[in-house]
Formats: structure tokens, sequence, C-alpha cells
């Protein structure tokens, strides 16, 4: 686990915790919340996050590991989710997938060494009707083809 | 605001609600669904907002951010009413010029929708064909309400079904009621949802608590989505419905990580249902309590599994248990729970409203009632489609989806997630419902319809959901976690041209084991795809193993590209495209492509001008030598 313990950090910990006093059941939920505020889990999150619910640090590990949604390293500034949905991958996202891993040089899971872009998956967002789509950041990107991802990578900065 | 304290007063805010409303006013619609946001839908709902002010039109006319009426193909889409004029791929510009000719009572013809035969416009919504081979009893409403605001959903007669069971129905009355409709749960295993309730309510233990399912797993599948994003009271008023049936008092909602939109709109509801006392304490003043909590899912596919998702509200890990027991027994915290579906739940206040004998006026001997599915991949109108069960494939994809997209030729439709399967052209008749697609080994599952062309490979998309249920399979029991990965290590060696005669027996004692012993139905159905697609499409396999050859050019090993020198006008833009720099040539000479290095990312052929049509793929046969150097020079007339 990676540790930061920067007081911004502490503090935006100590508030989500706040609102859910000692809830066990609300592991997961509470987790989410602190993904969402720091887009990772820190080591000193899940240790206070174990504290506060009373929920061993061993199963808080285990949700953290078993679920996408977390990631234990700090993400990138834009995360790219590219989505495999079914009806994306009818209509090629596999090889938009590629060429983006290709352009950004990192895998899915990964982020770029100068931490500007993350790489993520996801099985389907929803809306089949514009795949193959990539989300950059919020942005839907819809009915991508090949020689767009770089220009609509590029757009970012 | 206070609560309400009984059915009059629910009527007479209804009534209070309906008679400020002018029902011939004029009214802008914007469709603020997922798909419609995605390609700009709340721009021009902003542009909506600015263009009244402007054109001083602000408190003549209202203006409403809705629910996704299911034409995701056309979106943003904005239907003017009272008149349902539908317009599609409403851009920021054309805001302007809809107000304008719709206070002076014109449409804007340029963007209607275009019947693709005929070349006919068709003005109104219930004209457009998408709509009009529909029945659309779930969905309908999406349009007609913004989702953020109680009082649209009251205004069509909302939580009359809640108050007519609370008052003039015992819980016994309503269960008996929903037994008569032979509701079947629509989450896919078709199980009789007032066998369910009976279950939960006999179990003994307390509380009971009542579960809404929107952990929408399958790819490719977003119906629920529509629903809790578009109509959540709906689904709440079926939900209280079916705790007062089954006496709970505690109900929870699962809502999966990847929909926001859904998980911020039912919370919203909650709380406008909670301040009308239509949720909580004494409902209706009727004595009935029952409260509803939100708990947002993590991206698992498997913690839809009923007895997963309920680990999961828990607090714990979402993977399954054996179910020696029943969840309807022992569930969340081992008291009795019943986890219905969200259709599910929002088909109960219709049944409640309009009877038993009304609903099974609709669908099929077996399978009463309609189903909505998502119509995606490579069909001309994606969306969703809401059609009476029994309804015949081709209608669907045909009739209503407006065949296949590009003019390509239709190969497959894949139905039911990863636990479905794929049904071949000779079978489109056959009726959609619970029944009739199991028997052709596939299934209807919670109504995904995916549908494949002949440029889809199916041993390619067989490995696609052998490889998503692999990353999905929570790795607890042996059979799944090992059976899937061998299974897919055999379709890897296929798709890569390294596979063997044995292979598909292999596959086959691989599916039956799977079935057998795995422990929840993500492993004992994972191999469907697999087993369908052998059914149906056993060439495929054979010219993978046998020729090294894929019939549709998808799986990149057996593949190459080539430079047809004939048809090359040496434009160079494939080789500037190319990302590995495997194409040489030059002005007036003949590009060739450099075997050793071409990675098979079929950018060349995408770029390539249509009118050269110079980039060749072939699969199963070597790549024509290239020609000598000197024949490279193109001579050019002139």
């Amino acid at each position: 686990m990676v540790t930061d313990n920067s007081e911004v950090n502490v503090k935006k910990i100590n508030h989500i915790l706040a609102q859910y006093k000692g809830e066990s059941n609300l592991l997961i939920q509470v987790l989410l919340e602190l993904q969402k505020e720091l887009r990772w889990l820190p080591k000193e999150g899940l240790i206070r996050i174990s504290q506060e619910l009373n929920v061993p640090l061993r199963q808080v590990y285990h949700a953290v590991t078993f679920y996408k949604a977390f990631s234990l390293v700090p993400k990138g500034k834009y995360t790219v989710t590219v989505c495999m949905g079914t009806a994306c991958h009818v209509r090629g996202a596999p090889r938009i997938l590629d060429r983006v891993e290709r352009t950004l040089g990192i895998n899915p899971g990964e982020t770029t060494p100068d931490l500007k872009f993350s790489l993520e998956t996801v099985n389907c967002l929803g809306c089949c009707a514009i795949g193959p789509v990539m989300v950059v950041g919020d942005v839907y990107h819809g009915k991508l083809s090949l020689d767009h991802v770089k220009l609509t990578l590029d757009s970012y900065d | 605001m206070p609560k309400l304290k009984s059915t009059l007063e629910l009527e007479e805010l209804r009534k209070g609600i309906v008679s400020r409303r002018d029902p011939n006013r004029l009214c802008f619609t914007v469709c603020s669904g997922t798909a419609c946001l995605a390609v700009g839908s709340q721009k021009t709902y902003a542009v909506f907002e600015a263009e009244l002010e402007r054109q001083g039109v602000k408190d003549r006319v209202d203006l409403r951010a809705t629910g996704c009426p299911g034409f995701c193909e056309r979106g943003p889409i904005v239907v003017v009413y009272p008149q349902a004029v539908c317009y599609l791929h409403v851009q920021p510009d054309d805001v302007a010029e809809i107000v304008s000719q719709s206070i002076d009572g014109q449409i804007v013809e340029r963007l209607l929708y275009v019947d693709p035969v005929t070349g006919e416009k068709i003005a109104y919504e219930p004209d457009v064909p998408f709509y009009k081979y529909q029945n659309r009893l779930i969905l309908g409403n999406n349009r007609l309400i913004d989702a953020t605001k109680i009082e649209d959903y009251i205004a069509l007669g909302g939580y009359k079904a809640l108050s007519k069971a609370l008052f003039d129905m015992t819980p016994e009355q309503v269960m008996a009621e929903i037994e008569k409709a032979s509701l079947r749960g629509r989450g896919g295993g078709g199980f009789s949802t007032a066998r369910k309730w009976r279950s939960t309510r006999d179990a003994p233990g307390e509380p009971k608590y009542v579960i809404v399912n929107c952990d929408e797993g399958d790819p490719g599948a977003f119906m629920n989505r529509a629903l809790m994003e578009g109509n959540p009271h709906s689904v709440l008023e079926g939900l209280t419905i079916g705790a007062y049936a089954i006496g709970s008092h505690e109900g929870f909602i699962y809502v999966r990580q990847e929909y926001p939109l859904a998980a911020e709109n039912i919370a919203i509801a909650i709380k406008q249902a909670e301040d009308y006392g239509l949720l909580g304490k004494n409902i209706l003043g009727s004595g009935f309590d029952f409260i509803v909590k939100v708990h947002k899912g993590a991206g698992a596919f498997v913690s839809g599994e009923s007895s997963a998702l309920m680990n999961a509200i828990e607090g714990k890990v979402g993977e399954p248990r054996p179910k020696y027991i029943h969840t309807a027994e022992k569930g969340i915290w081992d008291k009795p729970s019943c986890l219905n579906n969200v259709e599910t739940w929002a088909d109960v206040p219709f049944i409640i409203n309009n009877g038993a004998d009304w609903f099974t006026s609709i669908g099929t001997e077996r399978s009463r009632g309609t189903k909505i599915f998502s119509l995606v991949g490579k069909v001309n109108n994606t969306g969703l489609v809401e059609v009476p069960l029994g309804t015949p494939l081709r209608d669907i994809i045909y009739r209503i989806g407006g065949g296949v997209s590009g003019n390509k030729k239709f190969k497959a439709v894949q139905t039911g997630g990863p636990s479905g399967g794929c049904i071949p052209e000779q079978y489109l008749d056959s009726p959609v419902d619970f029944d009739e697609l199991i028997k052709l080994g596939a299934m209807m599952g919670s109504g995904g319809m995916i549908v494949t062309d002949e440029d889809t490979c199916m041993v390619d998309f067989a490995k696609y959901f052998i490889h998503f249920l692999s990353e999905e399979s929570c790795g607890k029991c042996v059979p799944c976690r090992e059976g899937i990965n061998h299974m897919l290590d055999v379709l890897t060696r296929i798709t890569e041209g390294e596979g063997q005669a044995a292979d598909i027996q292999l596959m086959e004692d691989l599916a039956g084991m799977l079935k057998e012993a795995s422990l929840c139905a993500l492993g004992q159905t994972a191999a469907n795809p697999v087993l369908t697609t052998l059914r149906y499409f056993r060439d495929e396999y054979d010219a993978h193993i046998y020729e090294k050859r894929c019939p549709a050019g998808v799986c990149k090993a057996l593949l190459a590209f080539y430079v047809d020198p004939d048809k090359c006008q040496a434009c160079l833009i494939c080789a500037r495209n190319c990302p590995v720099n495997a194409i040489s040539g030059g002005k007036n000479l003949v590009h060739v492509i450099d075997q050793s290095k071409c990675i098979k990312c079929g950018t060349c052929l995408e770029v390539c001008p249509p009118r050269f049509g110079a980039i060749k793929k072939t699969s199963g046969k070597p790549v024509p030598a290239p020609i000598p150097e000197q024949a490279r020079v193109i001579q050019r007339k002139g």
C-alpha cells in the first residue's frame, strides 16, 4: 500500500468518516466516497476507516482489491476509460483500446509517468448507441475511429 | 411541505397539480438520459433555457428535462408537446428555430425522422416506426416526466396504486393479484414473483427486507438504468407495495457504481416521497411504515447475483454463497429477504392499478406483460424497445430496430448477456419469452439484445464473453475460477491459429463441468456463449482450427493486410497513419506493407480513400509477393 500523509488528505479522510460513524455495513460506501475525493486510497485512509468503522484492516483490504472502482496507487489527472461492452466490442472497441494503449504507452490499470493519464476499461457504460466510446475525465467521445484516438488524447493538457 | 395523511389528500394534491397544468400549453422536452447527455443534451437544454428567455416566451411555455425515451441512436432528442413533434439529433444551433417555429405552430422539417425506405418525413413521435410498433407501458412515462420532480409522477396517477393497496386491499389480496397476473422476474431467471414474495413473507424471522437489484452488469444492457434515471418513483412505488404485501419495513436499492445518475435520481425520489409522507412512518396515514436506503456497488459483475448482492449490502465483499437455504429465508443478516429486478418492481403498480386480468391479456400464456429490451450492436436504431412478451425477434430487429446497419448481412443476435447465447437467422421468427429462447440454447435474461453482422467472428465473440467472465469470476469456487480460465486458454489458442481438433470436445467437457459444479449462476451458465456458437457456427470454429482462417476477418493472428498494386495511387495517407511505420512508398511509388513490422491494427484499411480501396485484408491465404521494385513507379497520364 502506498502512503500519503499530507495534511489535506488527512482532513478529507476525517471529513468523510465523520458522516459514517461506526456503521460497519457502510464500509464500501465510505471507500467509494474516499476514492471519489482523492481518486485513490492511501494506506492511512484504509487504517483510519478500519478503526472508525471497527472493521478488520484485512477485510478493508479484501474489499478494496475485490472491486474495480478502487485504486491503491495515485491516479493521473485524467482517467481514460474505454468501454469494452458487447455493443462496443462488435463495433471495434478492442482496436480502439489497442490504439489508446499504444498512444499513451500504458496498459489498463496503469498511469503515465507524468501522472497525466490513467487508463481503465469498463464493461459497459450503457450508451451503446454511440459506441465505440471512450471517456476522458467526464467527457464522452463517441463513435470513435482509430485515427481520432490520438487527436482526442492530444487535445488534453 | 405537509405530509399526506390519506388517500383523499393524495387525490387533492393530484387534482391541484393537474389543474395548474394546461394540457394544451407548449412544452419542450429534452432527453436527459445518459446516452443523450453523452452527446451533449445538457448543452441543448441550457440553450433552450436561454432561448426561451431571449424570445420572451418563458412564461408561456414549459421546458422539461426528461428521462430516456429509448431512441438513443438519434440523440439528443427533443419532443414538443402537446402535438408530440419529435426532433432528432438536436444541436444547440437548432434550438432558436425550434422555439420560434413551434410558437408559430410550425414544424422544423429538417430535424424530423426520415423513413429510410420511402424518404417520407415523420413529424409525430407515435408515428415514428421505432415507437409505433412498441407497447411502452413501463418506459412510456419516462418521456413525460422530470425524474427529479415527484409532482410530475403524481400528475400521471403516481402512487395511486400504493394508496389502493394500502387502503382497499389486504397484504394477501395484493399477493394474490400479483400471483394471478403470473408476473415473472425480469432480471433473467424468470422466477415467479408471487412465489418469491410468499416465501419471504412466510419465512420465520424479523425484520424482513425487500431489495431492488439495479446492479445491471450485463454488457450491452441498460434498461434498468433508463428506468431508474427516468422514472424512479415507479420503482419506489412498486417496492413499497411489495413491502406491504410481504410485511417488510425496510428496503434497499442496490445501484451499480457505473450508474451515478441513477443513484442520484433515486436518492432524490426517496427524499421527495418521504417529504410527502409516501415513504417513512405511517404512509398516507395507513399505519404502514417503510424506509428505503440506497447502496452503491463498486464495480463487480458477480455482485448482481442475489446472495452476493446481499453480502455487499452488509458491507462485505460481494461474493456469492451456496444457496442451500434460499435468500428468501436467510438473506441480509440472515433475515428473510426478497430481491427483485428494477423492471419487476416497476410492473407492480401497473398490475395493482389495472388488475391482473388486464396484465395477463398482454404477452403469451406463460410469459405475461411487456419486457424492455436493449437493442444494440450492428443495428440501425440502437435503443430501448418495450414490446409484449412473445414478439418475434424479427419484429424487434427489423420493424423497430430498422435492420442491420451499414447494409451488412445479419449473422446472429446475442441475447441474455454473458449467460445467454447467439441465435442465428433461421430462428428469427421465434417469439421472445422466458421459455422459447431457452429451447434455442439462449435465454431472454434481463433483456440485452446484441445484433451481429458478417463482420463479427463468432469464435472471437464467444471468447469475448469468456474473457469477460474470467475477469468477473470472484474465484471463490474452483470449477468457475479454473474452468472458465481453461476455456479462455482454449479459445485464445483457436483464435491465434493454434487450435487442435480435440479442442471442441475439450470445451464441451469443460462446459458440462462448469454447469454441474459451479457455486452460482455465473459459472453454471458461463459456457452458454460457447455452446450456442458451437451449435450454430461450428463452421467458423472449423475454419479457425483446420484452415487457420478467420472468415469474418477479425482474429488478428490469422489476418494479413497488403496493398493491391493495381489500385494504389501512392497518396501516402496509409503510410502517414500507420502507427508502426510498416508502410514504405513515396510519391508515385506504389506502397508496400512490411509484413514483419505490421501489427494488423487495420488503420490503413480504415484510412485508404474508398475510391481507391487499395488495402486488402486476407485470412488463411498467403499475402501475394510484392511487385518488383521497378514496377512500383506509377506512370501518370499528362
